[in-house]
C-alpha cells in the first residue's frame, strides 16, 4: 500500500517529498485537506449523526408537537398553536404539579448538600474505618432507581417493615407512607437522599482536600470554633463546590423518574407527580401526546435556565481543570 | 481531643450503618421465608438460606432472559458509545478541519437536552422504524456519545505531540495512530467511560420500558415492573429476589473496580 508521508513538523516549505511530476501549486495541500475531511466524516460523522437523529430532531420535533392536538400514535393532528400550553398554565393540576415539584427538588437538593456537606467533612478526619464508610455511602449511586425503590419500599412498610420497627423502638406508630399525604411524598425524597448522598459527599470530600490545611490551622490558632471555621474559612472555599453541585443535583432531580416510578407511579391522588413524571403521564398513560410535549418544552426551558446560570457563573469563578 | 474523635468514631459508625443497612436488608430479606419476612416482631436473620423466592421470580417473570438481555445490551451499548465516542474525540482533537468548533459544540450542546424531554418524538419515531419490542431499539436513540467525547476529547488534548508526531513520520495512517498510540495512552479515561456506561446502561429503566412490552426483548429493571404488576406490590420476597438479582452485579463492578467508576462518575465536576 502507498502510505502519504505526513510533513515532518517545523522542516519548513522545502519538506515535501519530490511531488509527481508538475502539480499545481497547492494542489497537494487540497488533497490532505480532502483526506483530512473524509477521515473526519468517517471518524466524527457516526456520532454526529446520531446526536442529530435521536437528540436534535426531537428536540425539535416535541416543540412541533406542543402546537398540536394529537394522541399518541393517532393518524390526525390538530394545530392549536399556544394552546396546549394555555391549557397547562390554567389546569388545576398544574399548581400542585409545580408545588410538588419545587418541594421534591429543594428538599432534595438542600437535604443532600446539608447532609452530604457533613458526611464529607467527617470522611475529611483520618479517623479509622473512613474507607468502608466511603465506600457504603457511594454504592447507592450507582444502583439502578427503580430497583432502589422497590427495596426502600419493603423498608417502609407499616407493618413489617424495618422503618416501623424502628420507629416501634423509638415508641413511635408507623405512619402510613403509602397512602396518607404527605408520607408518600416523604418517601421519595428520603430514598432519593440515600441515592445521592454519597456522591454529594465525595465531591464534597474533593473540594475540602482543596482547602489548605494550614488555613484551617490558622483560625484555629487565632482561636476560632471548628464551627467558625467552618464558616468562615472553608464553606467560602468551598463555595465553587456547592455551585456546582447545586445545579447538578437540581437537574437530576428536576429529571428524576426511576424512584417516583417505582415507589408511587405519582400517586396517590397525584401527590408524587412532578413535572417529568406528569410528561410521561399524559403522554403514555393518557395518550395525550401533544399536550405532554408542551410539558417536555417547559421542563427543557428550566433545565436550560438552571445551565444558564451555571455557565454564565463557571466562567467567572471557577476555573478548569 | 481525643473525645471529639471518639464521637466522630461514633457517628461515623452509625452513618456507615444506616447507609449499608438497606442493601443488607434487601439481601437477607430476598433469603427469608414467607413466615419470617411476615413475623412480628421482626427477625433479622433468615434460619436457612432458603432460595424460594429466587425460583418463584425466575418461574413469574424469564429471568435468564431478561438477565442475557440486560448483559448484552450493556456490553454492546457501552463497547459502542465508547467507541463512537473516541472516533469522534480523536476527529475534534488531530483533524484540522476548519468547521470543527462547531461539531464540538454540537457534541457539547446535547449534554443539555436530557433523553427525557424528547422521549415522545423518539418513540414515535422508533415506532416508525418497526423497532419496538426490538433490541435496536432500545439501544441505537442512546448510543450517541455527548460526555464520553467531551471526557475524551479533554483527554487527548494533553497527550505529548512528540509521540504522535513521530508515528506521523511513520506513515502510521490516522486509523492505526488512534489504536496504537492514542487509545494506548487513555486507558484510564477509557476505563472511566467505559465503567460509567455499563453502570448506566444497565441501570436505563425510562426508555426500554417505554420501548418494550415483550417480557422476552425486556431488560431487568423493566422486569422488575412486570414482577410488581404480575406479583403484586407487596409480595416482598419475590421482589427482593429479583431486586437482588438487578443490584448485586452492579454492586460487585462497583466493589472491584470502585476507583475507576468513582473518578468517571464524579469527572464532571472536575471539568466543569
Amino acid at each position: 500500500m502507498t502510505a502519504v508521508l505526513a510533513p515532518p513538523a517545523g522542516a519548513g516549505p522545502t519538506r515535501r517529498p519530490a511531488p509527481p511530476p508538475s502539480p499545481a501549486p497547492g494542489s497537494a495541500a487540497r488533497a490532505r485537506r480532502r483526506r483530512a475531511l473524509a477521515w473526519f466524516a468517517l471518524l466524527a460523522g457516526p456520532n454526529v449523526a446520531l446526536l442529530v437523529l435521536f437528540v436534535y430532531k426531537p428536540l425539535v420535533e416535541s416543540f412541533y408537537l406542543s402546537t398540536m392536538q394529537w394522541n399518541l400514535g393517532s393518524p390526525v393532528a390538530r394545530f392549536v398553536g399556544l394552546g396546549n400550553y394555555v391549557e397547562w398554565f390554567t389546569a388545576d393540576s398544574t399548581a400542585r404539579v409545580l408545588t410538588t415539584t419545587a418541594v421534591f427538588t429543594l428538599t432534595t437538593v438542600g437535604g443532600a448538600l446539608v447532609l452530604g456537606l457533613g458526611l464529607a467533612l467527617l470522611l475529611d478526619r483520618r479517623l479509622p474505618g473512613r474507607g468502608l464508610a466511603r465506600t457504603v455511602a457511594f454504592a447507592p449511586y450507582v444502583l439502578s432507581g427503580y430497583a432502589v425503590g422497590i427495596l426502600w419500599l419493603f423498608i417502609f412498610d407499616p407493618r413489617y417493615g424495618l422503618m416501623s420497627a424502628v420507629l416501634r423502638g423509638f415508641g413511635v406508630a408507623s405512619p402510613q407512607w403509602y397512602t396518607v399525604e404527605p408520607w408518600p411524598l416523604v418517601m421519595i425524597i428520603v430514598v432519593y437522599l440515600w441515592k445521592h448522598l454519597g456522591y454529594v459527599a465525595l465531591i464534597y470530600l474533593a473540594g475540602l482536600q482543596g482547602v489548605p490545611q494550614d488555613l484551617r490551622d490558622a483560625a484555629a490558632l487565632d482561636g476560632a470554633s471548628p464551627g467558625r471555621t467552618l464558616r468562615s474559612v472553608v464553606l467560602p472555599l468551598l463555595a465553587p463546590t456547592t455551585f456546582f453541585l447545586l445545579v447538578t443535583m437540581m437537574l437530576a432531580s428536576l429529571q428524576s423518574f426511576d424512584v417516583i416510578r417505582s415507589m408511587t407511579q405519582g400517586g396517590p391522588l397525584g401527590s408524587t407527580t412532578t413535572l417529568m413524571y406528569q410528561i410521561y403521564t399524559e403522554g403514555f398513560v393518557n395518550g395525550r401526546a401533544g399536550y405532554a410535549s408542551a410539558g417536555a418544552t417547559i421542563l427543557f426551558l428550566l433545565l436550560l435556565a438552571v445551565t444558564a446560570v451555571q455557565l454564565r457563573f463557571l466562567e467567572r469563578k471557577v476555573h478548569y481543570a | 481531643m481525643l473525645a471529639l474523635d471518639a464521637a466522630g468514631l461514633m457517628t461515623l459508625a452509625a452513618a456507615t450503618l444506616v447507609l449499608g443497612a438497606p442493601l443488607l436488608w434487601m439481601l437477607l430479606a430476598s433469603l427469608k421465608r414467607p413466615d419470617e419476612l411476615y413475623a412480628l416482631p421482626l427477625q433479622w436473620l433468615p434460619d436457612a438460606l432458603d432460595l424460594g423466592n429466587y425460583a418463584q421470580a425466575a418461574r413469574t417473570i424469564p429471568l435468564g432472559t431478561l438477565f442475557a438481555n440486560s448483559v448484552g445490551l450493556t456490553v454492546v451499548g457501552s463497547g459502542l458509545k465508547v467507541a463512537l465516542g473516541l472516533c469522534c474525540a480523536y476527529a475534534l482533537v488531530f483533524l484540522d478541519v476548519p468547521f470543527r468548533r462547531t461539531v464540538f459544540v454540537v457534541v457539547i450542546a446535547a449534554l443539555m437536552i436530557p433523553p427525557q424531554i424528547t422521549i415522545i418524538p423518539n418513540y414515535t419515531f422508533v415506532a416508525s422504524l418497526g423497532w419496538l419490542n426490538t433490541y435496536q431499539g432500545i439501544l441505537v436513540p442512546g448510543l450517541a456519545s455527548a460526555f464520553g467525547t467531551f471526557l475524551f476529547r479533554q483527554h487527548f488534548l494533553t497527550l505529548p505531540r512528540s509521540v504522535l508526531e513521530a508515528a506521523d513520520l511513520d506513515g502510521a495512517g490516522h486509523w492505526r495512530r488512534l489504536w496504537r498510540f492514542v487509545v494506548p495512552m487513555s486507558l484510564p479515561t477509557i476505563a472511566a467511560v467505559t465503567l460509567v456506561s455499563v453502570v448506566n446502561e444497565w441501570n436505563d429503566y425510562l426508555w426500554p420500558f417505554l420501548v418494550v412490552d415483550d417480557p422476552r426483548k425486556m431488560t431487568l429493571p423493566v422486569g422488575l415492573t412486570l414482577l410488581q404488576n404480575v406479583e403484586g406490590m407487596t409480595a416482598w420476597g419475590v421482589l427482593l429476589a429479583a431486586t437482588t438479582v438487578v443490584t448485586l452485579p452492579v454492586l460487585v463492578v462497583f466493589l472491584v473496580l470502585q476507583r475507576r467508576l468513582v473518578a468517571g462518575l464524579t469527572a464532571g465536576a472536575v471539568t466543569g
